[in-house]
Order: C-alpha cells, then sequence, then structure tokens
C-alpha cells in the first residue's frame, strides 16, 4: 500500500484518527508519520494542558492588579506563564505565589515540599545577573535576536519586540556601514 | 573517552545485572535543578545560556566522578549522532533540537549523564541495570552534593527546588523502571494493571517509540508527583510497587509454561525462526519478537542467548545505532537489510 500523504513510500505507519467523533484511518510513511508527529506535537503540548490548570480564581487578585501580573526579575507575565506553562526564573515563583496553591494541588495533591534540602538553603533572591559579559555581536547573535523577536512577537510582548528591532536595526546598519564608506 | 568509542561498548544498563533483571531492565533517577539568579532555558538570553554553559562545566568536571567525563557540545553533534545517544537514553528527544548552547556530559560506563541547557540549567541522570533505584539514588545524591558546593540551586523552603515547569517543581524527581512484561500481556492482565498504577500515581508508558503502544512489551513505569513526599519515599514506594509487578509478572510466565506449554513454545520457536531467517526486517517486528525470544530466555526455552546479549541486541538493532555499525547513512530500507544481517550474525 502506498502512503496516503506522498503517494510514492510504501505505507508502513497505521494512524486511526477520531475528528468530531467521526473515525478515520490513515496509512502513511514512516517519513510523512514523523511530519505529522511534529505537527501534532506542535499543535498540543503540555503547556496547553497546564494554561487549563493555572486559571487564577478571580477573586484572589486584587482589583488594581486584574490587568497581568508580571515578574519583577524576569519580566515574565502571568498570561505567559498561561500560556507557555514555564516558569521564566525563580522569582516568578515569589510572582506569581497566589495562583500556585492551587495550581500545585491540582498536579501534586498538595502544595508544600517535602525531602532533601540545600546543605545551606539558598534563600529565594532571584537576581538576574547583569555582570555577563556582553560578547560581540555576529551572525549567530542576530539570529539568536531574531528567533527571539518572533518568540516575543507571538507573546504579544510589544515593548520587548520594539526593544529587539531596535537591537536588530542597530547592528544591521553597523553591519552595513562600512560598505557604503568605501 | 572519545564519543565513537561508545559505539563498542555495551551501556551499563543493559547488562542484564542487578536485582530482577529478567524482568526489569533498567531502574533510572532523574534530576531538575536551576542555578540561582538565571533565568530559566526557555525564557534566557544567549548571554545566559553561555553563563550557565560555562559554570556548570567547572561545577560537573570538578567532580570526582565526573572529573573524566565525556563533553559533548550539542551543536557540534551530527542529526545522527544526536539520535545515537537518544537510543542509548544519555540523552532526551528534546535535547536533541535548537541544539545551541545545549551541552551533556556522559560519565565512566554511561551510568551517569548530566544535560545543560535542556528544559532546566541541570538535567541529572543516573540509570543503572535491574531493580537498583536505591543505589542509583545513592549515586545521584552523591553528584549532587558535589555540584551543590560549587553551584547554588534555586531552592524554596516552602516549595522545594524551583524548576521551570510545574510539574517537577519540589524534589525534581522522575523515578522510573523499565520493564519487560510480556506474560502479563499475554494474559490480559496489562490493561488493568496499568489503570490500578494510575490509581497510586505512577505513569506507564511504552518503553520503546512513542504514544500509548508498547512495541514488544516493554514498559516504563515512573511516579508522577514531586510534591509532599521526599525522594526516599517515593523510591522506595516504587520499589515495593515494581516487586509486585515483579511477583505478577513471574506467575504469569509459570502459568504459560504449565498450562500453555505448547502455545507459548510454538511462539518462541517461531519468533527465534523468523529472526534467524530474516533478510529484510523493520525495528518494529524485531523488537516483537525480540520481546518473545526474550521471555524464551526466562523460561528457559531459549538456551543460545543471554538476558545480556539480548539487551544489547535490542539496542543495536535500532536505526543510528545501525548507521553507526556501518559507518555510513543509511535509508530506512537499507537498514532493514542491515537489521536482518546483524541479527542473524548474532544468533549463529
Amino acid at each position: 500500500m502506498l502512503c496516503e500523504i506522498c503517494k510514492k513510500r510504501e505505507a508502513t505507519v497505521h494512524l486511526t484518527e477520531v475528528i468530531n467523533d467521526e473515525v478515520s484511518e490513515l496509512h502513511i510513511c514512516e517519513e510523512c508519520a514523523e511530519a505529522k508527529g511534529a505537527q501534532m506535537q506542535q499543535h498540543f503540548g503540555i503547556a496547553d494542558l497546564l494554561s487549563g490548570l493555572v486559571d487564577l480564581p478571580h477573586d484572589m487578585i486584587p482589583k488594581k492588579k486584574r490587568i497581568n501580573i508580571k515578574c519583577p526579575s524576569c519580566g515574565m507575565s502571568y498570561n505567559n506563564f498561561k500560556k507557555m506553562g514555564r516558569f521564566g526564573c525563580a522569582g516568578c515563583y515569589e510572582a506569581f505565589k497566589r495562583a500556585l496553591y492551587p495550581l500545585f494541588k491540582k498536579i501534586h495533591g498538595v502544595s508544600y515540599r517535602a525531602g532533601k534540602e540545600p546543605k545551606k538553603p539558598s534563600a529565594l533572591k532571584p537576581v538576574i545577573i547583569k555582570d555577563v559579559p556582553k560578547p560581540d555581536i555576529n551572525k549567530d547573535n542576530l539570529q539568536e535576536l531574531k528567533a527571539r523577536l518572533a518568540k516575543v512577537i507571538e507573546l504579544e510582548e510589544f515593548e520587548e519586540a520594539a526593544v529587539l528591532r531596535d537591537k536588530i536595526r542597530a547592528f544591521e546598519d553597523k553591519r552595513n556601514s562600512p560598505d557604503k564608506l568605501r | 573517552m572519545k564519543f565513537n568509542d561508545l559505539i563498542n561498548q555495551t551501556s551499563e544498563w543493559l547488562k542484564g545485572t542487578g536485582a530482577e533483571s529478567d524482568i526489569v531492565i533498567s531502574s533510572r533517577i532523574r534530576l531538575a535543578r536551576n542555578i540561582n539568579g538565571l533565568k530559566f532555558v526557555d525564557w534566557s538570553d544567549p548571554e545566559t545560556k553561555e553563563r550557565v554553559m560555562k559554570i556548570s562545566k567547572q561545577a560537573i568536571f570538578s567532580d570526582n566522578y565526573m572529573k573524566d567525563s565525556l563533553y559533548v557540545d550539542m551543536a557540534s553533534l551530527s542529526l545522527l549522532n544526536s539520535q545515537f545517544l537518544i537510543e542509548r537514553h544519555l540523552i532526551s528527544r528534546e535535547h536533541a533540537v535548537n541544539t545551541k548552547y545545549k551541552t551533556v556530559f556522559i560519565g565512566n560506563r554511561e551510568i551517569v549523564s548530566i544535560m545543560v541547557n535542556e528544559e532546566d540549567h541541570l538535567r541529572l541522570q543516573v540509570i543503572q541495570s535491574g531493580l537498583v533505584l536505591n543505589d542509583a539514588w545513592k549515586i545521584m545524591t552523591s553528584i549532587e552534593n558535589s555540584l551543590e558546593k560549587k553551584l547554588k540551586f534555586a531552592y524554596s523552603d516552602e516549595w522545594g527546588y524551583l524548576t521551570a515547569c510545574p510539574t517537577n517543581t519540589g524534589t525534581g524527581l522522575r523515578a522510573s523502571v523499565m520493564m519487560h512484561l510480556p506474560a502479563i500481556v499475554i494474559t490480559s492482565q496489562i490493561n488493568n494493571l496499568i489503570n490500578d498504577l494510575s490509581k497510586l500515581g505512577l505513569t506507564v508508558r511504552g518503553f520503546f517509540g512513542e504514544g500509548t503502544a508498547a512495541a514488544g512489551n516493554f514498559f516504563q513505569i515512573s511516579n508522577q508527583v514531586t510534591m509532599g513526599r521526599g525522594e526516599e519515599e517515593i523510591i522506595d514506594n516504587l520499589t515495593r510497587i515494581i516487586r509486585q509487578i515483579v511477583s505478577q509478572e513471574r506467575g504469569s510466565r509459570r502459568f504459560l509454561k504449565v498450562r500453555k506449554k505448547d502455545i507459548i513454545e510454538d511462539k518462541i520457536s517461531r519468533a527465534c525462526a523468523t529472526l534467524e531467517a530474516a533478510h529484510i526486517i523493520t525495528s518494529s517486528e524485531t523488537i516483537d519478537l525480540l520481546s518473545l525470544v526474550r521471555l524464551g530466555i526466562g523460561l528457559g526455552v531459549v538456551k543460545k542467548l543471554d538476558i545480556h546479549k539480548l539487551n544489547e541486541l535490542l539496542m543495536l538493532i535500532q536505526p543510528a545505532h545501525l548507521q553507526k555499525q556501518a559507518c555510513v547513512e543509511l535509508s530506512s530500507s537499507e537498514r532493514d537489510i542491515k537489521r536482518a544481517e546483524l541479527i542473524r550474525e548474532k544468533l549463529k
């Protein structure tokens, strides 16, 4: 049997899909199955499952702060945390604290720790280091900046996006200017 | 140790040693840790990721156990070599994509591996043969304690170790055991077992491949919850439950041997014959047949192979391993031919 997607290779993977209560069968090759698997992973991941759990009870948020809490250490907003299903840094645990009790209860059944602790407990003082030497901007950094820009746009972090856009422009100007001088 | 030496050695966890190794293939402990004061990986910038790479490298190489470990920069690996590490259970699938700033340290005999900049800054893994979760935990604590002297991990008195994903917060510990349960499957008890285990807060997954279907009746059973229970309690509970499953599998094997002798011996002999005769064979067919041969070894029906050799074969027949042995890239159909060749050779 030939693969129903590429119609070239032998179908070795047999999938059963249920869409709107209708069962359909799909016979495809290994390569197309891999591509399809990747698509499916992009569509639905742990972030989607978790975001269902992390809705902050409305009455737990003070009226003034109902818009969107942000972690002061790393800038992660509560809405982004909900979308990504991941914390941005240790400081987020403090920033989103009130929402975490019900979340941990849902995930773990309890909202307290047990077991091993550090020899000298490191107090929760998340500080984003500032003394990291900035490497020279090169081609790779540019790609990295562009990837990050795409990510923040997707997350609707437009302030951050503007900063990144300016950085990219500055770099591109710098790269182009020596040629112009010549 | 060099990267290309790995193909010539057997991972410790496949050696068929340790308690109950006819049924329990391996025990694995994983810890998630983050360095305090640095953004978590997914939300981080290149400078922070580089800093994590640098300071964790210093800390890991200063540990006695890890000082001679193999250091691999994931960005420098070919796709084939990344796949090879996944098949050996030294890295996760996630670690093989977007490889920039990701590294892995592989310890002596592949018992310990440490992934840097995966979902958390550090993912430590200890994997050993048989039901030996306690031993694995001892190794893990010694390495973690030594790293903790050099690195300050993100930790809260209220919630424990702080991880990127809230499903790991607390201990950051995942203990898992890989089991071969053909008799429980053949006697149709597996679905009940899976249901019962999920009620006890444990997760069951197929060991080979993705999704729920367990090729070759190999299963991975692990704890789900990381808060409210200490590491030793999690490990002790899991070990007790695994012992129960082992005795259920043994009972079912005895039942098959006594009550269904002809049927089961027929299946096993046919599996051996197919493997000895095939010239083209896919990996999923191979895993199903090797599973029956493995049961045959346990029942004393198959004599020409032992558990160690069989476990090793389960690894060697996988796509990246076949290509590493052949030293060339092979298409799917070329692999099926190479795989059959290798099996015939090993079963001689």
